[in-house]
């Protein structure tokens, strides 16, 4: 029996909280109309939905990544005299479970994608005796090959094609998962509603939902068939597989750009409404408060947070148990101190739009019937500003996910253990000039991390659009 | 005008004096000398004689704000507080750790930073209102709509791929500049093309889009369609009324940082070996040299804040409905 320790890292806790948190919104959302009738035009643009469906992508794996825990030791005979389990140091997560052929598939150093053999030349012992340089094959990449050259092509086509078929073969249950759902849902034969789908009739861009869906499942599918034989993103420099790394690097991303915004926004919040409500002596507190802090640089200041931070932790290294929970610190300190250089806009933004909202009529009358501050900021101020709130959110996102990279390269980033597309980028950019040259980290880091920002910047514009009240009365010119 | 101006720069000084404070705690209270003076002379096995004495040889071995053993007046100047964080007002900055002046080193460097950036900044200027006026101009066409799709995409992609590409490209590949290095004199310029370039390509995406959006902005509003409906043809209408209105918010928009253009990009220089200010910073953060980072975040407000009173300034310039009182 396997039994494990479950651990729970603090940027995991947070992850989790905004899950919560974002499936209590919307259920609170769906009951209202006013709240759903701009989520409902969001719905409606396809760009949009294919966007939500790549960041869902993300996001499943950002959280698969998210669910820690310490497996247990094998047992040595001493722990088996006290019938006592022991738990490795290193924190493992699902997504490490579900990749381990990828993270144990290590290498000696790089080697190309789809190799069979090491980037390097090696002195190898031939079967007769004598030493040789040549490039040894590689100890999984192709191992199951007896003849590489003339086996590769072939068997790479091969698989690939079982993993698309397998990808196709999901993808049609989804599809009549979903047709039969929207045909329930609708009273429409079941045939007919496969019809509106195809033709792409339904209010719901549910073409675009579902091809975007397939060309994802065929990829996965097929990559990930392949994956089991080959390193389909070749490997870095210490051997490990790319793609391993790239999937390990999607959630420091994500992390950074949610609980940044998370982290800051109680504060933007509230410190923005107080500023506009109250005005005069707590509103220029706030204000300098605000100015003082932007305008200092934010690269300088997180440098000069994450330089202390790191004076801290070397002289201290009895507050960290593991590795992993020092790793974890200081990614969420990077998220605290992006958040405190952030945050500025949003409550600039929130201050201006309270001083707009608290001349009007609701509020008056809501100050005349006896209404007490707290309650109309929380009650009657908060809903009306929540829109904005909602688009900083989204638009941040984005933003932050590429400020990583740049602050990691500086060497003010995450924990250079932490895997991030940052660390794989810093770690990698002298591998340009090798010859031949190592190109396939740069590469993944730079693909997957565009296609996350992409899908995020595609989705916060619809997102925008329906939110934003000043360009829908302006329309689209 | 000039009292307007007094009483901003009247105003900026408790702001300086607030980034003053956050730099001491965040420098010597959070992080004292003591903790400094280990990490720089190597975690463990550090005498406290080593320390005090890489204290003393930076002046970090006085009481922290009161100077209770000092005579009367120096019981205030004779602390860290006093000789490291207040002399930055006078852009005193002190010694690095490898016992440079950094006022000097500043001075020396700042040039080579200007070189890049105030090319990066023009020719950004110019080319982004082109292709944002191109985009505007054509708007609701397939130009348009690929010109949007193309600027999200490009602003999509990470900055650093623009310099690691562009160093390929044309260093690598085309093999036409230098891939990195710096010159004094006319021979820099070539190594200054392709910072240039690879500076200029990286903002194409989202200033064009904010353009664009400024521009159609302005075209949606009701002195354009009264242009429009006397006759006016859409390329004067555009050109002689638009153009003018819209630039007022792009320009007041760039103001603000004219004055950083002097603290270098990060990113560029590091990576195309500029003896500028930004691969300077870089290089302090890496050693972790406090001094440095210090002096630069005050270096930084204070140029930020300087291009704000400069950004309420040009508005008064380019916009007579703005009157400062």
């Amino acid at each position: 029996m396997t039994t494990f320790k479950p651990v729970l890292l603090w940027t995991d806790a947070l992850l989790f909280l905004l899950v919560g948190m974002t499936v209590a919104g919307a259920l609170y959302a769906r009951r209202r109309e006013h709240l759903r009738a701009p989520w409902r035009s969001v719905r409606r643009r396809p760009l949009g939905m294919a966007a939500l469906v790549v960041l869902a992508g993300y996001v499943v794996v950002g959280l698969l990544d998210s669910i820690h825990f310490r497996l247990p030791l094998p047992r040595t005979d001493a722990a088996a005299a006290v019938d006592r389990l022991d738990y490795s140091i290193e924190v493992t997560s699902l997504l490490d479970v579900l990749l381990r052929p990828l993270k144990d598939h290590g290498e000696k150093t790089y080697s190309a994608p789809f190799a069979t053999h090491l980037y390097a030349k090696e002195t190898i012992e031939r079967p007769d005796g004598t030493d040789a340089r040549d490039f040894p094959r590689l100890r999984y990449g192709g191992a199951h090959l007896a003849d590489p050259a003339a086996d590769r092509g072939s068997d790479i086509a091969e698989t690939a094609l079982a993993g698309t078929l397998y990808g196709l073969v999901v993808w049609a249950l989804t599809i009549v998962v979903v047709v039969t759902w929207q045909a329930r849902r609708h009273n429409l034969a079941w045939s007919d509603q496969l019809g509106r789908i195809a033709r792409g009739r339904t209010d719901t861009p549910w073409r675009v939902i579902l091809s975007t869906l397939g060309g994802l499942l065929v990829c996965a599918c097929a990559v990930g068939g392949l994956a089991a034989k080959y390193h389909v993103l070749g490997t870095d420099k210490v051997g490990t597989d790319v793609l391993y790394l790239s999937l390990k690097s999607v959630r420091t991303g994500i992390v950074i750009g949610t609980l940044t915004t998370l982290i800051m926004l109680p504060f933007a919040i509230m410190l923005g409404i107080m500023a506009g409500y109250f005005r005069g002596w707590a509103d220029d507190v706030i204000q300098y408060l605000y100015t003082t802090l932007s305008s200092i640089p934010a690269v300088l200041l997180i440098a000069a947070a994450i330089l202390t931070l790191q004076a801290y932790m070397a002289l201290h290294p009895e507050v960290f148990d593991t590795a992993a929970l020092r790793a974890d610190a200081r990614l969420l300190f990077l998220c605290a101190i992006l958040g405190v250089t952030s945050w500025t806009s949003l409550c600039r933004l929130l201050r201006g739009e309270t001083l707009k909202l608290r001349e009007t009529e609701y509020i008056q009358a809501a100050k005349a019937y006896g209404a007490g501050a707290g309650t109309i900021m929380l009650r009657h101020l908060l809903p009306n500003v929540m829109h904005i709130v909602l688009i900083t959110v989204v638009l941040d996102f984005s933003g932050l996910v590429l400020a990583e990279a740049v602050l990691s390269y500086v060497g003010v980033g995450v924990d250079p253990t932490t895997i991030s597309w940052g660390t794989m980028i810093n770690s990698a950019r002298l591998e340009m000039a090798r010859e031949p040259m190592v190109w396939w980290s740069l590469f993944a880091a730079f693909t997957f991390m565009f296609t996350l920002v992409l899908a995020a910047n595609l989705f916060s514009d619809v997102v925008r659009d329906a939110f934003d009240p000043r360009l829908t009365s302006a329309g689209e010119s | 005008m000039t009292r307007y101006l007094i009483r901003r720069v009247l105003y900026a000084v408790p702001i300086l004096i607030g980034v003053n404070l956050i730099t001491f705690v965040l420098f010597f209270i959070v992080n004292p000398p003591d903790d400094m003076a280990r990490i720089h002379l190597g975690i463990k096995r550090v005498t406290p004689a080593a320390i005090e004495n890489w204290k003393h040889e930076r002046g970090y071995d006085k009481p922290m704000l009161w100077n209770a053993d000092a005579p009367r007046a120096a019981k205030l100047t004779d602390t860290i507080f006093f000789e490291k964080s207040v002399t930055l007002f006078a852009f005193e900055f002190g010694q690095a750790d490898d016992g440079r002046d950094i006022g000097y080193d500043i001075g020396q460097r700042m040039w080579p930073s200007l070189a890049i950036q105030i090319p990066v900044f023009l020719i950004g200027i110019v080319l982004y209102v082109t292709f944002a006026l191109t985009l505007a101009f054509f708007r609701g066409t397939y130009l348009d709509l690929w010109g949007v799709v193309v600027c999200v995409i490009l602003l999509s992609t990470s900055s650093l791929f623009y310099v690691i590409g562009g160093q390929y490209l044309i260093g690598k590949l085309l093999n036409l500049t230098p891939i990195s290095g710096y010159d004094t004199g006319l021979p820099a310029v070539k190594f200054l093309i392709l910072p240039v370039l690879v500076g200029v390509a990286s903002g194409i995406g989202g200033s064009t889009r904010l353009y664009r959006t400024i521009f159609l902005e302005e075209m949606g509003k009701d002195y354009m369609r009264t242009a429009r409906a006397k006759g006016l043809s859409d390329v004067s209408v555009l050109f002689k009324h638009g153009l003018k209105n819209a630039l007022i918010p792009i320009l007041t928009g760039v103001v603000v940082i004219i004055p950083s253009l002097f603290l270098g990009s990060l990113i560029l220089e590091s990576f195309f070996g500029v003896p500028g200010l930004g691969s300077y910073t870089i290089d302090g953060i890496r050693s972790q040299d406090f001094a440095i980072v210090r002096a630069m975040v005050f270096l930084g407000s204070v140029l930020y804040i300087a291009g704000l009173i400069l950004t309420d300034v040009s508005y008064t310039l380019v916009d007579p409905r703005v009157r400062l009182e």
